[in-house]
This record gives structure tokens, C-alpha cells and sequence, in this order.
């Protein structure tokens, strides 16, 4: 969090369009190590955009991505995934395996790394469980047996089931109720803390964002418009940060109702 | 001009297709022989393809092989040429129709639940979930699936072949009334090592082809159920055809001089 400590993910630039739509525009962030940051903005804003490029999901036009200190953009297939390593990424829709039982997919990420044997998986998976609030009962069952929330949780345990340095999370809240999503908040401070990883989260949902954020950025057209600490939200001066904080459909920015 | 306008995107469109299938099979191939491997995958789809297709391409090779004998019968019998019945089964099983039909059965239920499988993955961020526990999704998914279907489709034509032979020796004896021992001499007689091996061969080429296009169309698969239902849809299709016209091409290399 202090400034002098390099950051941890550094964009440079970053460009992509998906024909002639601009999603993102020349645009610069900087996470730190052990930062909590939440980028938030509109639907379609280019937030997941961004995500997938940062992961290589999708391939930015142009632009640079260093993660410590290491350019990401352009590098081989080896080196990417040996970078990837050190991600984490909570999915907006879980995207669980449905052909696994919950435990398997929990540890997924160790026994396909071949990491450890089966039987000692099994015991981290059980317990990065717990840690989610969830028993060991629950680690036979199917995914397709588990409600919304609980399948968040199952989704958060595989993120950092093999102690990622970075979490990614994408709309960790979505399409939960309040208490739940205020229960995946708690889940997402303890679990980044306890790891002491850095996490980049997307959201649109305000509660969420000041509850799990160090510093928080907006997204606008493809640009950060505005970054700072989760404190200083409400003086940010800017009155699209003011209209979106405030959920106002009035003000500068204009939602397309109709394409 | 809006003629040679209509015919220049559809050659274009063609081309782009074809093109994005070539290197898609291109990289699936490399990374089939790159570790890591997924044993435990390719275990499970090693049965998939192989032990659980068992009933249905054995019924279809059953049934070929009855109707062939009572069919070349009709035709065979005007010239009092009866023994030529056996030649006939087992030339056109080894050679044609067990591989072909096996290929058809497998493409219908193979490549079409991969396409629905891994199509599915894709709409719900499955496939992206993979890449974000470091873990290709062409290694993990797509390997293991080519490699299972060009072992097992062989194997399969081998049993189809047995079954199939065994169906015209069924009809031959019980229907038509011929002398077991004579049918099964002039059997092993027509029996040649270069068309089961050619045979072999073909249901190799076409396990690749269902298990390339049943992936392919997955992978590459949007929009949601409508998206997964098209992939289905031309996994069966392409697969089917492309299983006709690689036979023709195979069957020119090994027998035209």
C-alpha cells in the first residue's frame, strides 16, 4: 500500500476494440502489493475486458502488462503460464466443473499442476473448505447440488486453494442476496488477508466495493477516470464518479437504452 | 456483380473456416504429444468412446451384415452363384461398411455430446476457469479426446467387423439354408490381411475427425443454448460428411493403381 513498494500488476496503454468498438482506451493502473483494489463501473464499461487481458484470456491490441516487473503482453505460452501461477480468479458464474465433485474442483489447480498426490489434495481441499465456511460434507457432492452462494464459496476456496500471490475477482456479489454477498465480502477480506495476496476486483456493486477495497478506480469509456482511496469516493470531485456511486440515471453519462 | 459479390464472400468465408479448423487441429496435435499429460482424462473418454459405443455400433454392424447376405442373395441367386455371398460380406464389412458405419454411429453419439459438453464449458466460463488454474484447455480437454478417439475407433471396427461377418453368416444359414462349414471356409477364403488393415485405417482418420470436429465446434461455440445447440448440429454434420468424403480419398489411395 505505501507508494514506494513497486506494484504488483503495472498496465501501460492498454488498448483493445472488438471491431470498431473501443472497450478500452489507452488505459493505466497500478496495483500494489497486498492491495485490495476494486475497479468499478457500468455494464459493458470494458470491466471483464480487462480482467481477461490482465489473465490472457484476451489478447489487448496494445499496450503493456508487467506483473512484478515481468511484461506479460507478447510473451511465450511457457512463461505465460508460469505467470499465471501466481493468479487466482473467482469467476462471475463460479463456472465450477460440473463433472467434478466439489472437492476435486477445489483442488483442481494442485492435482492438474501435479502438486501433490490425490489423498493430500483431498485434505487441502477439505480444509480451504472450511476456511470458507463450508464442512466436509459438502466435498462429495456435486456442484449442481449447491445454491448460488454456496457455489460462490466453493468458487472462492479453488481460487486459493493453490495460495495465489493475486486473487482476481469478478463480480464476486452478482445475483446474491445482500447477506450472502456481505458474507462472500467477509470471505474475501479474510481469505486475501490471511495469504496476504493482492486483489483485483471488479464490481458494480457499491456496498461491496467500499467494504473490500484499499483503493478504489473507475472505469468510464475505456479510461480510468478516477482512482483513490476508498475514503475519499465521495470528494472525488468527479460527477460521473458522484453518479455512479450514487446509482443516479440523470447526470453525465448516459446508459444506451436503446442500442 | 452482386452474383460475383455473393460467390467472393462465400469463398472467402470458406477459406476463413477452413483455415481456423486447420490450425485449431494443428496446435490440438502438438499439444497431444507435449506434457503434461491427463491421464485420468484420457482414461475416462478411452471408455467413453470405446466401451460405452459398444452396443450401438454392434447392432448397426449386426443388422448390416444380415441384410447384406439376404440382399447379395436376391442378386446372387439368378446367376446360381450362392457362394459368392460370403465374399461379399466380409469384402464389404472389412472394406466399407464397418468402418463407415461405425464412424456415422460413434460421429452421432460421440461428437455431438463432445460439442454439447465442451460448448457448453464454454458459455459458462468453464474453459476460461481452466486457464486460470494454469491448465490448457486444448491439453486438458481437446487432447485427450482425439487421442481416445483415433486408439479406440479401430478397436470398435474390429468388433464391428467380427459382428457384422457373424450377422451374414446368421442370415446364410438359418434363412437361406447354407452348409455352415462351406460358408465359413469360403469366409476365411475372402479374407484378406490388406482390408481389415485398410479398414483399420479409415476408422483411425475418421475417430480423428469426429473427436477434431465434435471439439472444434464446442470451442469455438457463442451465444449461449442457441450457440451449444448449433455446434451439435454441425459437429454431426461435418463429421458425417467429411467421414464419406475421406473414405472415398483413402479407399483411391489404397486400392486405385
Amino acid at each position: 500500500m505505501t507508494d514506494k513498494a513497486p506494484p504488483k500488476i503495472r498496465i501501460g496503454g492498454l488498448y483493445k476494440a472488438f471491431g470498431t468498438k473501443r472497450v478500452l482506451d489507452n488505459l493505466d493502473l497500478d496495483v500494489g502489493d497486498g492491495e485490495s483494489l476494486v475497479v468499478i463501473g457500468g455494464s459493458g464499461s470494458g470491466k471483464s475486458v480487462l480482467l481477461k487481458c490482465i489473465l490472457g484470456l484476451l489478447r489487448a491490441d496494445a499496450g503493456s502488462i508487467t506483473v512484478d516487473g515481468e511484461e506479460v503482453m507478447g510473451s511465450p505460452p511457457e512463461k505465460r503460464e508460469a505467470i499465471n501461477r501466481k493468479f487466482g480468479m473467482l469467476l462471475q458464474g463460479s463456472a465450477l466443473f460440473d463433472s467434478l465433485p466439489v472437492w476435486e474442483n477445489v483442488a483442481f489447480g494442485l492435482l492438474a499442476g501435479k502438486l501433490m498426490d490425490r489423498k493430500s489434495a483431498r485434505e487441502v481441499a477439505i480444509s480451504k473448505l472450511a476456511q470458507v465456511g463450508l464442512g466436509p460434507d459438502v466435498a462429495m457432492l456435486s456442484p449442481s447440488e449447491l445454491s448460488g452462494g454456496m457455489q460462490k464459496r466453493v468458487g472462492l476456496a479453488r481460487a486459493i486453494a493453490a495460495d495465489p500471490e493475486i486473487i482476481l475477482f469478478d463480480e464476486p456479489t452478482t445475483g446474491l442476496d445482500p447477506i450472502m454477498a456481505d458474507v462472500i465480502n467477509n470471505l474475501i477480506i479474510e481469505t486475501t488477508r490471511e495469504v496476504g495476496a493482492t486483489a483485483l476486483s471488479i464490481t458494480h456493486d457499491m456496498a461491496s466495493a467500499r467494504k473490500i477495497a484499499h483503493r478504489i478506480a473507475m472505469l468510464y469509456q475505456g479510461k480510468i477516470i478516477w482512482a483513490g482511496p476508498v475514503s475519499e469516493i465521495t470528494r472525488s470531485g468527479d460527477e460521473r464518479v458522484d453518479q455512479f456511486i450514487h446509482g443516479r440515471a440523470d447526470g453525465p453519462i448516459q446508459m444506451a437504452v436503446r442500442a | 456483380m452482386r452474383v460475383l459479390q455473393l460467390i467472393g464472400s462465400f469463398v472467402l468465408g470458406f477459406l476463413e473456416s477452413t483455415g481456423r479448423l486447420v490450425i485449431f487441429a494443428g496446435s490440438a496435435i502438438g499439444h497431444c504429444f507435449r506434457p503434461p499429460f491427463y491421464w485420468r482424462s484420457l482414461g475416462r473418454q478411452l471408455i467413453d468412446i470405446g466401451y460405452y459405443s459398444l452396443p450401438v455400433v454392434g447392432l448397426t454392424a449386426i443388422f448390416t451384415g444380415m441384410v447384406l447376405a439376404l440382399q447379395s442373395y436376391t442378386g446372387f441367386a439368378r446367376f446360381s452363384a450362392e457362394s459368392a455371398i460370403a465374399t461379399v460380406v466380409v469384402v464389404s464389412i472389412t472394406r466399407e461398411l464397418g468402418p463407415v458405419l461405425a464412424g456415422l454411429m460413434v460421429a452421432g453419439r460421440i461428437g455431438a455430446a463432445m460439442a454439447a459438453e465442451i460448448g457448453t464449458m464454454r458459455v459458462t466460463e468453464q474453459l476460461d476457469a481452466l486457464t486460470t488454474l494454469s491448465t490448457n484447455p486444448m491439453k486438458y480437454m481437446v487432447a485427450p479426446r482425439l487421442i481416445a478417439g483415433v486408439l479406440m475407433l479401430p478397436l470398435l471396427v474390429v468388433v464391428a467387423d467380427i459382428i457384422g461377418v457373424f450377422g451374414g453368416y446368421l442370415v446364410a444359414v438359418y434363412k437361406l439354408g447354407f452348409n455352415p462349414a462351406t460358408y465359413l471356409q469360403n469366409t476365411f477364403d475372402a479374407l484378406k490381411t490388406e482390408d481389415v488393415v485398410s479398414g483399420l485405417v479409415k476408422a483411425s482418420v475418421f475417430g480423428f475427425i469426429i473427436t477434431l470436429m465434435g471439439c472444434y465446434n464446442g470451442y469455438t461455440s457463442r451465444g449461449g443454448a442457441q450457440g451449444v445447440g448449433a455446434a451439435t448440429t454441425n459437429t454431426i454434420v461435418s463429421a458425417s460428411i467429411l467421414i464419406l468424403c475421406f473414405d472415398y480419398i483413402l479407399t483411391e489411395l489404397f486400392f486405385a493403381r
